[in-house]
């Protein structure tokens, strides 16, 4: 018993790993046609610029507020990133999909090489809180704290894009844009406004994930971004790209998937039997968990 | 612009889609009043052509709105100059409910007309809180219309209004886009013909991609044989003044 609650709170927890760097990937491709393989790359900005506030920001640290503080200037960074990401590059290419590939392709190992000549390659150990540090009993197992708080995290990022796609003027344009596009541009709405918040929102929960990331891995590496998204693109293929819940649910299930096939087969298994849900997702159901419901963001 | 000059002047519009030269040099005027109806045959450019002067399809040429030259205008841009769409296709945000997608529409500077949208269609008050998505048909094309009428605007561009409606609710569209065109200029995109006949002062009809036939209405549509020729329907299924029916 004891057992399988662990693997359903590790699950959960890298669940809401997923979560939080396909939700932005989810958006983006939903509301703006880009498949964004950089999204990775806000991710590792993500990690590496908490790391580096924790260790040299003035304020910031490795515990405490400190620690928020770090994470916060990590969010911030990848939320730059993303935003001159989509300013400077994808807006000049919007409708050209192949050059919209190439370029966030190449964006996606640009960045962790950069970030590998800068800090080397080897994983560089990420401060964790005190407060996360330890274990917590739970029905007989003993489990990391920094799981319920990664689940707890998600959870939030998961009821605020809620909210703000039932009650913004902007969630409404994402949503409706999501739907049709040139629509809500007939209405007199200049949606490329919204592309860009859309990215920035997208790059802050990578980034967050990045920062939470460290936390669950314990390390941080260059490619940790580009590994990790492998398996948001699997998480918003079942999903569907139509819906957050979707994603959220598809998020969960890609977790417990890869931690129940891990201990009760091989370990390293669990990526297999992910690829075999996504087969099923497919070949059952295209268009994903979400295909039968309306809307999207909520 | 003065009083004389037409609303819209859209000359030599080309639009090419993946190839195919759909208009090929469409010119036109829409007068400041009334409605002017755009006529033709299934897939020969009508609602290509309103595409066009929404910025909604690449386009060559030039398309003047209220006097000025709106051809490298964005589309969000030229609508908030004062133009409510609504497209063949209805476009409403099956997702979103009937209040979001009205809210939706509303642009800034305008107090939306919400009393004039529920006066005109009441089950939209009704069903505030559904999904779009789940109205009928006929539903949909109020909401349509009603998200257009919310703001005060100058040009309503209303493709194929009546379009797969059962009659009882083509009724009502048609009440509602004649109420309306005593207010907002209309360019009506439409082949019920009973219905161009009761609302719409100048005919501009397209074939093949070009403008064939400009002129009044009820001077096309009282000569049979040149409406046959034009529309390709046949003679008794033009209506005379007061008749229902006749779809092109």
């Amino acid at each position: 018993m004891s057992t399988v609650v662990l693997l359903v709170v590790t699950g959960l927890g890298l669940g809401a790993l997923y979560f939080l760097i396909a939700s932005g990937l989810s958006l983006i491709f939903g509301l703006m046609d880009v498949l964004n393989f950089a999204h990775g790359a806000f991710l590792t900005i993500g990690a590496y610029a908490t790391w580096w506030a924790s260790v040299y920001l003035p304020g910031a640290g490795g515990d405490g507020v400190g620690f928020l503080v770090a994470v916060a200037f990590g969010v911030a960074a990848g939320t730059l990133a993303a935003t001159l990401v989509e300013l400077g590059v994808i807006r000049p290419l919007y409708g050209r999909h192949r050059e919209q590939i190439l370029v966030t392709v190449g964006l996606s190992l640009a960045v962790p090489a950069l970030v590998q000549a800068i800090w080397g390659a080897d994983p560089l150990p990420f401060p964790r809180p005190e407060l996360v540090s330890g274990t917590v009993t739970l029905l007989g197992a003993a489990i990391p704290t920094d799981r319920f708080l990664l689940i707890a995290v998600a959870a939030l990022v998961l009821a605020g894009l809620l909210l703000f796609g039932t009650r913004t003027r902007y969630g409404l344009i994402v949503r409706a844009g999501v739907e049709d596009r040139a629509m809500v541009t007939a209405l007199g709405i200049d949606v490329r406004k919204s592309f860009t918040l859309v990215f920035a929102i997208g790059g802050a929960a990578a980034a967050l994930a990045g920062a939470l990331g460290g936390l669950y891995f314990g390390v941080i590496t260059p490619f940790q971004g580009t590994s990790l998204l492998v398996f948001a693109f699997i998480v918003v293929v079942i999903g569907g790209t139509t819906s957050t819940v979707g994603c959220a649910v598809a998020s969960v299930a890609v977790g417990m998937v890869q931690q129940f096939a891990n201990y009760y087969t091989v370990a390293g298994l669990g990526d297999i039997a992910v690829v075999i849900v996504l087969a099923a997702v497919l070949l059952t159901r295209q268009g994903g968990l979400a295909k039968a419901t309306a809307g999207r963001v909520a | 612009m003065t009083a004389a000059e037409p609303l819209v002047d859209v000359a030599d519009v080309h639009v090419w889609i993946e190839g195919s030269h759909i208009l090929q040099g469409v010119s036109f005027t829409v007068a400041d009043h009334g409605v002017t109806s755009l006529l033709g045959r299934n897939g020969v450019g009508k609602t290509t052509t309103v595409k066009a002067i929404l910025g909604l399809v690449p386009r060559t040429g030039r398309i003047v709105f209220a006097g000025r030259d709106i051809t490298a205008d964005p589309t969000h841009a030229i609508a908030a100059m004062g133009i409510g769409y609504v497209p063949e296709d209805r476009g409403v945000f099956a997702g979103l409910t009937v209040a979001e997608n009205l809210r939706l529409a509303e642009r800034r500077g305008h107090t939306p007309r919400y009393d004039l949208v529920h006066d005109l269609f009441p089950e939209l008050a009704r069903r505030a809180n559904q999904p779009a998505g789940t109205l009928s048909g006929g539903q949909q094309q109020m909401l349509a219309i009603g998200r257009v009428l919310l703001n005060d605007n100058r040009l309503l561009i209303v493709d194929e209004p009546t379009k797969g409606l059962a009659p009882r609710v083509v009724a009502e569209v048609a009440d509602a886009v004649a109420r309306i065109a005593e207010e907002v200029p209309v360019l009506l995109v439409e082949q019920n013909l009973a219905l161009v006949r009761r609302v719409a002062g100048q005919a501009v009809v397209v074939d093949a991609g070009r403008v064939v036939h400009t002129g009044n209405v009820l001077d096309l549509l009282d000569d049979a044989e040149r409406t046959r020729e034009l529309l390709g329907v046949s003679k008794t299924s033009v209506p005379a003044h007061g008749q229902p029916g006749g779809a092109a």
